[in-house]
């Protein structure tokens, strides 16, 4: 029997399903402007305010040193249906952020690292990041103005990708290319599901 | 959110200084909901159109319920408050223990990922868009 206030006498069930998808990659390569692209509304900013123990630094006895470090994550939302919302957020820019990563890659379906050809190496911690997680994702290559263009399977040998990897191009800024790199990482995520299931048995 | 639209009292206080009220002021200096652990995409529903007498509740608790009056994530909540997730996440539990707002935890499956309809739902509906 439901119990508490009635004057929404619908219970949970009619909440909808939200699920999550990343978007990773280094520091000015896109990521907050293609989640802009997608979002149904101005994209959020949310803020996690972290607190550290100090140790061993500044060491003033009976005073217990906390630093507060404020992380900072851009956010959108698709309302996909009545029944199922999908949020798409940014990772902060830091690598020294794991421990929000960590937060934000917990139940997330699938991560799009954003790449620049000009600074391919920018992001190379976020696949490392992915990889070792098991979390599937796409690497989609942001088309700036003036980057020198290479093929895609350039930039696949010179990521050093797994190649089942999808390796695409974008233009993080149009809403109808962001889409597309969002369904191919979902395609992907299917994919790689469906292939865990079988090697499981 | 901060710098757009803020009256002219707020103007010396940029974007990179942080809210201006202390956040465990907010949730007198608690760390941890009482319950629930409230995922940034748990979604939020206020059960009730206002909170009438309730006591005990803050300013903030009433936004959420005034804000929830349409569904919206915690990550939403934290943004339009413009209050740190950890505080919101408090002000959560405090709410949820006085059956205030109903909570959505997003779904998962032991492996971690939602079934395979909820994949096709999302791409159909993104193609759709």
């Amino acid at each position: 029997m439901d119990y508490g206030p009635s004057e929404r006498p619908a219970g949970a069930a009619s909440l909808p399903t939200a699920i999550k998808i990343l978007i990773a990659g280094g520091f000015g390569v896109g990521k907050t402007t293609m989640v802009g692209a997608v979002s149904e509304t101005r994209p959020l900013r949310t803020e996690e305010v972290l607190t550290e123990t100090g140790v061993g630094i500044d060491d003033l006895s009976g005073v217990e040193e906390k630093r507060t470090t404020t992380v900072a994550m851009d956010f959108g939302r698709i309302t996909i249906s009545d029944d199922l919302v999908l949020y798409v957020f940014g990772t902060p820019g830091q690598d020294r952020f794991w421990f929000v990563w960590d937060e934000l890659a917990l139940g997330a379906i699938g991560a799009v690292v954003l790449a620049d050809t000009r600074r391919l190496a920018d992001c190379f911690p976020s696949i490392d990041y992915f990889e070792g997680r098991g979390t599937p994702f796409v690497v989609a290559v942001n088309c700036f103005e003036g980057a020198t263009q290479f093929r895609l399977d350039e930039v696949q040998t010179a990521l050093n990708l797994d190649p089942g990897v999808p390796v695409v191009l974008c233009d993080a800024r149009r809403r109808e290319s962001s889409k597309e790199v969002l369904i191919t990482l979902l395609e992907h995520a299917m994919k790689t599901r469906e292939a865990r299931r079988r090697a499981g048995g | 959110m901060t710098g757009q639209g803020d009256s002219a009292e707020h103007e010396w206080v940029d974007d990179h200084a942080g809210p201006v009220v202390r956040p465990y002021a907010v949730t007198r200096g608690r760390a941890r909901p009482v319950t629930g652990t409230f995922d940034l995409i748990s979604l939020v529903m206020a059960t009730r159109t206002d909170v009438g007498s309730e006591s005990g509740l803050g300013p903030e608790h009433m936004a959420i319920v005034g804000l929830c009056q349409r569904m919206q994530s915690v990550a939403e909540v934290a943004a339009h408050l413009d209050l740190p997730v950890g505080t919101v996440r408090v002000l959560l539990g405090d709410l949820v223990a006085r059956s205030l707002v109903q909570v959505r935890e997003p779904r998962a499956t032991p492996a971690g990922l939602p079934d395979d309809s909820v994949f096709e739902a999302v791409i159909n509906g993104l193609r759709a868009l």
